[in-house]
């Protein structure tokens, strides 16, 4: 079972406005992106659980020209609150890259 | 791709960011019919638009348009700029205002420019959110009037028709408010016969300037080309180039959606989009469309809330290190402890969090059992209270304890690196966007139209 960091590219993110981060994964290839894109591990669930926001809001959009998934959810709190620690959201997509796919 | 294309350069992602005098002129030689740029975005933060500020310098917005408006005086093309002085509100429109004047002044030149505000009044949109006008969009909820009241400012997104009236105004310079990115670069295609799913996302394409090529640090900017039915795009830098993955993938780029964007009078839809390389460094894009639908425009409106006051120290203690997180939260207990017996019940509602820069301070998490311990860390304290006063005190009752706070306490105190004195640092409020909804409106009732005809000015 390879974790997302051995079967992408590139993996960034990004705030999407003051209220959304989104996530962009780009797998290696299309043969990768076929096989690992649907994983459990990249579901509304998994993602919602693993940043902690309802699941029901986390949206998934799978790209197969460019073999990446998009997924944006909604912050846990508007940029720059008081307890704002990462302001653009840059640095998300680091706890997805130990995620296990299948 | 027929010879009524209109042709748009995008010279850099924002103005302000560095513009390059030889791109521009290399657009201008390809025959552009203008020169377009946002200044801005909601990007760098809620505080921008509450205090009327930009995030850059004076003098760097200053460089750029001087090399913007002598192209637009020599090549007599329009040049349109949207989200003036970064948030779009009406002190940023007019410190830009300002800047252009004295650019105009020293350059000998005397355009027309027209300035756009979309500031909105409290009343205003008070009436609207009566008349049930104004919708959320998710994650919030319903706006109520004390959202409103409690915004220090609040301005809409305008799309191009604003633009595109100042135009046929015969305006040379065009400085808006705060505008969709697509819409300012769209706005000169849109008034001259392109086809709308192209215009718009053309300049979705180009609204980072050369975030779209093969090598985005070469060189600032992008040429559009809109026709009927497709538009191409190409660097300015004679060394840079476009592909199709480097094209097609910036419609991901801070963009929730990768197939949509919602603009103020439709959608443009880009899922049946074809990207096909017409030579080694420019693309041709074909079958984006355009929905048009009722007209909306997206409120921003951001809010002081409280106050805070940090101190930053380093450590590298190994003993504290290797027991970080441990030390982290019987540190974190103490210092609450201590604002309870020093400053009491005054100190109300307040927050103390301490990041650990090294260790965790960006996800706030307690890394896994096993990880080994940094080299060193820096732990930034931050206090928030009701009043800048109140968040100050409490760092001074926290100095003494966050400056010598033991991981043994048998042992002589310790003392870690403190960066700065005085210790405290005001940090002043924390601001924060309010709204995430939109406004059903005409496309020019929330926007206001000023005029600067330096011609007239000068002479009289």
């Amino acid at each position: 079972m390879p974790t997302i960091k051995e079967v992408c590219r590139h993996v960034r993110s990004k705030n999407a406005g003051p209220f959304w981060v989104t996530i962009d994964v780009f797998f290696k290839d299309d043969e990768t992106f076929a096989k690992y894109a649907d994983s459990p591990g990249l579901n509304a669930d998994a993602i919602g659980a693993l940043y902690g926001v309802d699941a029901s809001l986390v949206k998934r959009f799978p790209v197969p020209r460019l073999q990446m998934v998009k997924i944006s959810y909604p912050r846990a709190s508007a940029q720059g609150g008081e307890v704002e620690r990462d302001m653009h959201c840059g640095q998300q997509f680091v706890r997805l890259l130990n995620v296990d796919l299948d | 791709m027929g010879d009524d294309t209109i042709k748009i350069i995008v010279p850099v992602g924002s103005l302000g960011a560095g513009v390059r005098a030889d791109e521009v002129r290399y657009g201008v030689q390809r025959g552009a019919h203008a020169i377009a740029s946002d200044a801005g975005s909601t990007d760098s933060g809620a505080a921008y638009l509450a205090l009327g500020i930009s995030k850059n310098n004076r003098e760097a917005v200053k460089r750029d348009l001087v090399i913007l408006m002598e192209a637009q005086a020599e090549a007599r093309i329009p040049l349109c700029i949207g989200s003036c002085g970064q948030a779009g509100g009406d002190a940023g429109l007019y410190w830009t205002r300002d800047i252009v004047v004295e650019v105009a002044r020293e350059l000998g030149i005397a355009p027309k420019i027209a300035v756009i505000s979309s500031e909105q009044s409290k009343a205003v949109l008070k009436a609207k959110n009566a008349a049930g006008k104004i919708k959320p969009l998710p994650p919030l909820g319903p706006l109520a009037d004390e959202t409103i009241d409690a915004c220090d400012h609040i301005v809409a997104a305008m799309g191009p028709e604003p633009y595109i009236a100042a135009l046929k105004e015969g305006a040379d310079i065009v400085l808006g408010g705060r505008t969709t990115d697509t819409a300012v670069l769209s706005c000169v295609a849109l008034t001259n016969g392109a086809g709308a799913g192209p215009a718009w996302h053309a300049a979705k394409v180009a609204e980072c300037g050369a975030q779209c090529t093969v090598y985005p640090t070469r060189g600032a900017g992008v040429l559009i080309s809109i026709g009927k039915d497709a538009f191409r795009v190409e660097p300015l830098h004679p060394e840079n180039r476009c592909d199709p993955t480097s094209v097609s993938a910036h419609m991901l780029y801070e963009n929730a959606n990768p197939f949509l964007l919602t603009e103020p009078g439709g959608t443009l839809d880009v899922t049946e989009a074809k990207y096909e390389a017409v030579d080694e460094r420019t693309v041709e894009v074909t079958g984006s469309v355009w929905r048009e639908a009722p007209y909306t425009m997206k409120l921003e409106g951001a809010a002081k809330g409280r106050y805070q006051t940090t101190m930053l120290i380093g450590i590298q203690d190994p003993a504290v290190l290797s027991r970080i997180d441990e030390f982290h939260d019987t540190m974190r207990a103490a210092l609450y402890q201590r604002v309870r017996n020093t400053i009491g019940d005054a100190a109300g509602d307040f927050h103390i969090s301490l990041r650990l820069y090294g260790w965790n301070a960006v996800s706030g998490d307690k890394p896994p059992p096993g990880t080994p311990p940094p080299r060193e860390v820096g732990v930034l304290f931050v206090a928030t209270a009701d009043t800048q006063d109140m968040a100050t005190r409490i760092a001074k009752a926290c100095n003494p304890y966050f400056f010598h706070f033991p991981i043994e306490f048998d042992k002589e105190l310790p003392s870690y690196g403190f960066a700065f004195s005085p210790a405290d640092i005001e940090r002043g409020p924390v601001y924060e966007f309010k709204l995430n909804h939109i406004v059903e409106c005409d496309p020019l009732e929330l926007a206001r139209i000023e005029w600067v005809d330096l011609a007239k000015t000068e002479t009289a």
